[in-house]
């Protein structure tokens, strides 16, 4: 008994129990078709959510203010940059890989020089730095329809026993990221910074460093979830990464991690990301206009909110 | 500095420095707009007349009031990440009920004000993070705006295309539409005694609470101005374009902001300016097409040209603040 009221009190449960609630409504309505096909499904569209949710995350527990608005215009920007590199050559993944996370980084790291040089909040910073970034990505991938190599497509789309490889993958780097989050200077670090920035700073973290770090590491992670997802949808296109803004922020808060900074979850991005999608299965399954599904998905997020909401401080 | 020449410096000087530094940055966004008027007067003198700012500043009016919406959650330590879809919801209703039955589509954008009123209490009372709600309401207005139109189409009533293209004698619309707006916010907001309170939420909440006033009612005003202004917004836009789409609006979230934060606002402390805000909205309206335009910058950078501008202003503005310590 006791263990179960201490389950519930942890904030990420709850994430984990909506997802479970929708992909139950789904399949009381299917009458128990596909109720497999559709687990499967969301854990490879959940994957790409998950990434970026991480390192929105850890962004958003530097403390209030702290968001990356860039990710959309970097995830396009990666995702064109990862398939030109490649040029449809199995042998040019790697190489295309770790150009698409240079890419990413790169514009991590402009993102935390615009907001240490220019002292601006990072919502204005990232946003100015999207823009760019955006035009870049328009100008760069004009025409461009270069299809991902067949290996990397196919390997995106791997499963093994109806699960995603890339799902496997993501779980692995998620526990790595927990660890990170929890167990390593870093991560406490991060933590420390978002509880109080000056406590930090006179306790001997190097805030402006481990800032540096987090905004880097949150545009690497854009950048490769960029490549994926040019693999998965096989092809790069300027409005790939659209969708991941709202669903970054969304899946970190959904999924316990605190706005105000200092408290994350990591478990909580996955429940949150697989809520989302299957959300979204949920609706279509319905059978209801892309209208009403847009409207739904929205007044879910602020109910959602509304009820996980009472955080003291705001932004 | 001193030793040189003692007697002649005033004692006051480091804080005349300081004035002055205060002064420039409050001159900032009427200088960048200059300059980008004198960019495009240098490169196509044509443009300056009364048809040229007529076709230059087409697009002006909504983007000004969408900034002013913007500004008035951003007094309040908010961010409305929504205000864009909401442009296009308002102009689906615009040239579809608001012509054709012209009672339901009052009432249907009056709720809409309404709801944002709510949207206002809710964020205060739940103390939720208003970029994440706002972010959720975005999806909500484009969902209706997509059921009211879904496919690009409708027409703008006749009365609201009338005012649209009205061309008073000598001063182009655009620039007296701009000084309106700017004027009626800056007294509303500026000069009134409930203007203060409603800064005064954003600078001091705390002070307030203990001086009497609600600030559940001051977010709600608030959100309330927002929604006001986004419904103006929504029906100008219409009132140009004469016909609407449920994506018509999407850029004017991030345009809003930038004018906001161009104009010499700042994103707490309720330190905003409405003259400042329109300005900055004129310069980016400016900025983004007509002058790349005339400089030959093919449209693929014109986002670009956006976030440069913000960039370099802000860049002048903290070297500004930097004297003004």
């Amino acid at each position: 008994m006791t263990s179960v009221r201490t389950a519930l009190e942890k904030p990420w449960i709850w994430s984990f129990v909506g997802a479970v609630v929708v992909w139950l409504a789904t399949v009381a309505f299917t009458g128990g078709y596909g109720g497999g096909g559709m687990v499967t499904a969301a854990l490879s569209l959940a994957v790409f959510t998950v990434i970026v949710g991480v390192g929105q995350m850890f962004v958003i527990t530097l403390g209030p203010g702290n968001v990356d608005l860039s990710l959309p215009a970097n995830i396009g920007l990666a995702s064109a940059v990862a398939m030109k590199v490649m040029g449809g050559s199995d042998s040019m993944i790697v190489v295309g890989l770790l150009a698409a996370l240079a890419c990413g980084a790169a514009t991590g790291a402009i993102n935390y020089l615009l907001i240490w040089a220019l002292r601006i909040p990072p919502i204005i910073a990232t946003l100015s730095a999207s823009f760019i970034i955006q035009s870049v990505d328009i100008s760069y991938g004009r025409g461009l329809q270069i299809k991902p190599p067949p290996g990397f497509a196919s390997f995106t789309n791997w499963q093994v026993l109806g699960i995603p490889v890339l799902a496997m993958l993501t779980v692995v780097f998620t526990i790595g990221a927990a660890l990170a989050l929890q167990r390593m200077i870093f991560g406490r670090s991060v933590l420390a910074i978002g509880q109080n920035i000056r406590a930090a700073w006179l306790a001997g973290v190097h805030v402006g460093r481990i800032r540096f770090l987090t905004y880097t590491l949150c545009g690497a992670l854009g950048g490769i979830d960029g490549a994926l997802l040019a693999g998965y949808f096989r092809g790069a296109n300027v409005d790939i990464g659209n969708e991941y803004l709202l669903a970054s922020i969304a899946v970190v808060v959904i999924g316990g991690t605190s706005v105000a900074g200092g408290k994350a979850n990591v478990p909580g991005v996955w429940g949150a990301g697989l809520f989302l999608v299957l959300l979204l299965t949920m609706l279509n399954t319905f059978g209801v206009s892309a209208g009403v599904r847009l409207v739904l998905t929205g007044l879910i997020i602020v109910g959602v909110i509304t009820a996980a909401g009472g955080e003291k401080a705001v932004r | 500095m001193t030793a040189i020449a003692p007697g002649t410096l005033p004692k006051s000087s480091p804080r005349g420095n300081a004035a002055r530094a205060r002064l420039l940055r409050g001159l900032l966004p009427a200088l960048s707009l200059a300059l980008v008027l004198i960019a495009i007067a240098w490169l196509n003198p044509r443009a300056i007349s009364y048809f040229g700012f007529n076709l230059m500043l087409n697009l002006a009016i909504p983007i000004a009031l969408a900034t002013i919406a913007q500004m008035f959650v951003i007094a309040g330590n908010e961010l409305d990440l929504s205000i864009g879809t909401f442009v296009g919801f308002v102009g689906c209703v615009t040239a579809t009920w608001l012509r054709d039955a012209p009672l339901l589509g009052i009432a249907v954008l009056l709720g809409s004000i309404g709801a944002y009123a709510l949207l206002g209490a809710l964020i205060h009372l739940r103390n939720l993070p208003s970029i994440v709600v706002t972010l959720g309401m975005s999806f909500v207005w484009q969902g209706l705006a997509i059921l009211i139109l879904p496919k690009p189409g409708g027409k703008a009533p006749d009365w609201l295309l009338a005012i649209m293209s009205f061309k008073p004698p000598y001063v182009p619309f655009p620039i007296m539409a701009a000084l309106i707006i700017a004027a009626v916010v800056h007294f509303g907001l500026m000069r009134t005694s409930y203007g203060v309170i409603l800064r005064g939420s954003g600078g001091n909440a705390a002070a307030l609470r203990r001086a009497g006033w609600s600030l559940l009612k001051t977010k709600i005003v608030l959100f309330a101005l927002t929604g006001l202004f986004g419904v103006l917004s929504g029906m100008a836009l219409i009132g140009i374009t004469t016909s609407a789409d449920a994506n018509i609006g999407n850029g004017y979230t991030l345009l809003s902001i930038a004018g906001v934060i161009l104009g010499g606002g700042e994103f707490v402390g309720g330190r905003v300016s409405p003259i400042g805000a329109v300005i900055g909205a004129l310069t980016l309206a400016l900025a983004a097409s007509p002058l790349l335009t005339f400089m030959h910058i093919p449209p693929d950078w014109q986002v670009a040209a956006n976030g440069a501008i913000l960039i370099i202003v802000l860049a002048a503005r903290v070297l500004i603040s930097r004297r003004e310590r």
